[in-house]
């Protein structure tokens, strides 16, 4: 089933939670809802599953106007992050719980629960604790508990609050790869909220990137990493060197440093800010030439297939600081060492002005991802 | 699971004695345990000890006919019927309150919060006097209630009251904490997946707030049959009517009959004991469903 949210708001006293939002999530998709703390995904999902009433707004499922719809009419499934299993029922009694509380003409006879729970534990493979509560089970099997017992009333969407948050890095590793392939299997309309940028690249087939209760960028996982839209999601999507400086002839100016950028649609003398990833910088260690950023190798990382190089910004102070991936061949030819003074050359650098609205403050807590260079 | 359920504070001791750096030596701890069971002996049990030794002082004969006289039959009667009526009141009040409190946001939350306290903090003289002076004959509504023949002072109704305000914050008190610390993720659960607020309650929110319930409800018992000073204020002591065993006690004393009046107290007595036997109990219960939990979890991590 689709489902559509047009125009929502939503506010606790001053801040502003959601701020006009206006998607669309298609039918038999699994889409992922990332943003840093706070910006508003777990509020979006809960005005979704009705749990929470938007101050302005629409919900449409399936081409219907649900934003009056009681929760209890939405036939939504529910997934916590903390699980929200009833602690005094079996795993069995918990999934059995949405069947159970049906009125009395819906409700299926015992026997039919029984098999219906059957096959649902068998589906997220723990019919075997079936007999077991909640608190006897681990933090990757509850959830799948919750997850069967969200599906279990045949929900027409499956909406999921950061269901792997409260998990260690790697059953939630394995997790998200389960549900991912239960995903394959069942076609239901799904929308998972998360504030982990891998989790939400590995699993979706739509990212939806928000920041400060508004929609950043929407695409599927290869195009908001590859083509970010805004220097927002640019920061959050993995890590990112930043320069600072202006636009002149072709080139962007920074300090006694010029980078080339060719036609940047920027005005001459046009202050922008140029976003480079860390793969997408190389190291020129000819100082004759004068493109390029002057800096000093601070630490050299060889760990696996990359080596990481941190750098600090040579000319204009040291509180600049760069970080470079190179792969370890390139890096065994250079052969540099700490104190090396290089140039930087970006292969790829995206411009933006520094006044645009997702640039005001870009680094989100939290984030896992580096960025790096002057900061805005 | 283990065998026996071990309090913190036991394993808090056990801790705190094992360490050297914490060790007190042997003398004081010698005379830190001599005092409290001195004053325990002395100020608790020497008490307790007197009143069943008293009740029995003219012998068996004597003590069952004190129990089974008129009056003491009618006090136990109405002490029974006054808890029978306030007890479930102040469950449902209880209940609801704390629902209120722990899970919504609304003005006068606070107030509310406060004021349930109230009955702990205030006399029970005064509390039955507040009773007095707006049903009593001279009171706001005395006039009124005269003309419609209503009485509720120095006649049940008064009790009653009386004795939902004295035993008004137990229920209530011993769930807040508990609703707030659960949260609502298991009721918001529940609604998603289609169950009615009833349903919600009966089978979601009641059975996690059982034992804490079970032992407000406990306490709430004891008070209301062991009340005194409210009840006497609004009683009126009307011998076989408005006598609760309490009062029943004090007439019997004041009338020198001793032996009778330690019987009917040893009922009380026996009441509170019997009530401790329960609350240990349901507290073993509520701390053996917890100690579980933590105990499964932590295998698992």
């Amino acid at each position: 089933m689709s489902i559509q949210v047009k125009n929502i708001v939503k506010r606790f006293g001053d801040f502003v939670a959601l701020d006009d939002v206006t998607l669309d999530f298609p039918q038999g998709q699994l889409v992922g809802l990332l943003g840093p703390s706070g910006c508003g995904k777990t509020t979006l999902l809960r005005i979704i599953a009705g749990l929470e009433a938007a101050d302005h707004g629409q919900v449409f499922l399936e081409g219907e106007d649900a934003s009056k719809a009681h929760v209890r009419e939405r036939q939504v499934g529910f997934v916590f992050q903390h699980y929200a299993l009833f602690r005094h029922m079996t795993v069995f009694d918990n999934v059995a719980f949405g069947l159970r509380v049906k009125p009395r003409k819906q409700r299926p006879n015992a026997e039919s629960i029984r098999r219906r729970v059957q096959e649902l534990l068998e589906l997220v493979q723990l019919d075997w604790l079936a007999a077991r509560y909640p608190t006897q089970l681990s933090g990757g099997q509850r959830q799948r508990v919750a997850l069967a017992r969200a599906l279990a009333v045949e929900p027409r969407v499956l909406l999921l609050d950061e269901p792997f948050g409260a998990l260690d890095a790697k059953v939630r590793k394995e997790l998200r790869r389960w549900l991912r392939q239960l995903h394959n299997t069942l076609h239901i309309t799904s929308i998972f909220v998360t504030h982990d940028q891998e989790e939400a690249l590995e699993v979706s087939d739509q990212v939806v990137l928000m920041n400060r209760g508004r929609v950043e960028q929407i695409g599927a996982p290869h195009e908001v990493y590859e083509q970010p839209t805004t220097p927002f999601v640019y920061s959050f999507l993995g890590a990112v060197n930043l320069f600072h400086g202006r636009v002149q002839d072709q080139q962007l100016q920074i300090g006694a440093d010029h980078l080339p950028v060719g036609d940047s649609g920027f005005q001459p003398g046009a202050e922008a800010l140029g976003f480079v990833r860390p793969h997408e910088l190389d190291i020129d260690t000819n100082l004759a030439d004068h493109t390029g950023i002057e800096a000093r190798v601070e630490r050299v990382l060889a760990l696996g297939a990359t080596a990481r190089i941190e750098l600090t910004g040579a000319s204009g102070g040291t509180h600049r600081h760069y970080e470079v991936e190179l792969p370890r061949e390139r890096a065994a030819v250079l052969d540099l060492n700490p104190g090396q003074i290089v140039r930087l050359k970006p292969a790829r650098m995206r411009l933006f002005a520094p006044d645009s609205p997702s640039a005001e403050r870009i680094l989100p807590e939290g984030s896992m991802t580096g960025i790096y260079g002057e900061g805005i | 699971m283990g065998a026996g359920v071990v309090s913190t504070w036991t394993i808090h001791a056990r801790r705190f004695e094992a360490n050297a750096a914490t060790r007190e030596p042997t003398w004081l701890k010698g005379v830190l345990i001599t005092i409290a069971l001195l004053f325990f002996g002395l100020f608790l049990l020497l008490p307790l000890a007197t009143v069943f030794a008293e009740a029995f002082r003219k012998g068996w004969a004597v003590y069952f006919a004190a129990l089974v006289e008129p009056d003491a039959r009618s006090a136990m009667m109405l002490t029974l019927l006054v808890a029978a009526i306030a007890v479930p009141l102040n469950l449902v009040f209880g209940v609801t309150a704390a629902w209120a409190i722990a899970k919504f946001n609304f003005r006068g939350k606070q107030l509310l919060t406060t004021l349930i306290d109230l009955p702990f903090s205030v006399s029970p003289v005064i509390a039955g006097l507040i009773y007095v002076l707006i049903f009593g004959a001279q009171g706001w509504f005395g006039p009124w209630l005269i003309e419609h023949d209503v009485q509720i002072i120095f006649a049940v109704p008064g009790l009653v009251l009386a004795t939902i305000f004295v035993t008004f914050p137990f229920v209530a008190r011993e769930l807040i904490p508990l609703m707030e610390a659960q949260g609502r993720e298991e009721e918001e659960a529940a609604i998603v997946l289609g169950a009615s607020g009833w349903k919600t309650f009966w089978y979601v929110t009641l059975p996690n707030i059982k034992w804490g319930l079970i032992y407000g409800v406990v306490l709430c018992n004891a008070r209301a049959m062991g009340e005194f000073g409210a009840v006497s204020v609004v009683s009126g002591h009307i011998r076989g009517r408005t006598n609760t065993l309490p009062l029943h006690v004090e007439i019997l004393y004041n009338e020198y009959q001793f032996a009778a009046a330690f019987a009917v107290a040893s009922l009380l007595a026996l009441l509170a004991l019997l009530t401790l036997v329960l609350k240990s109990f349901v507290e073993w219960q509520g701390r053996r469903s917890m100690h579980h939990s933590q105990e499964a979890s932590e295998v698992i991590s």
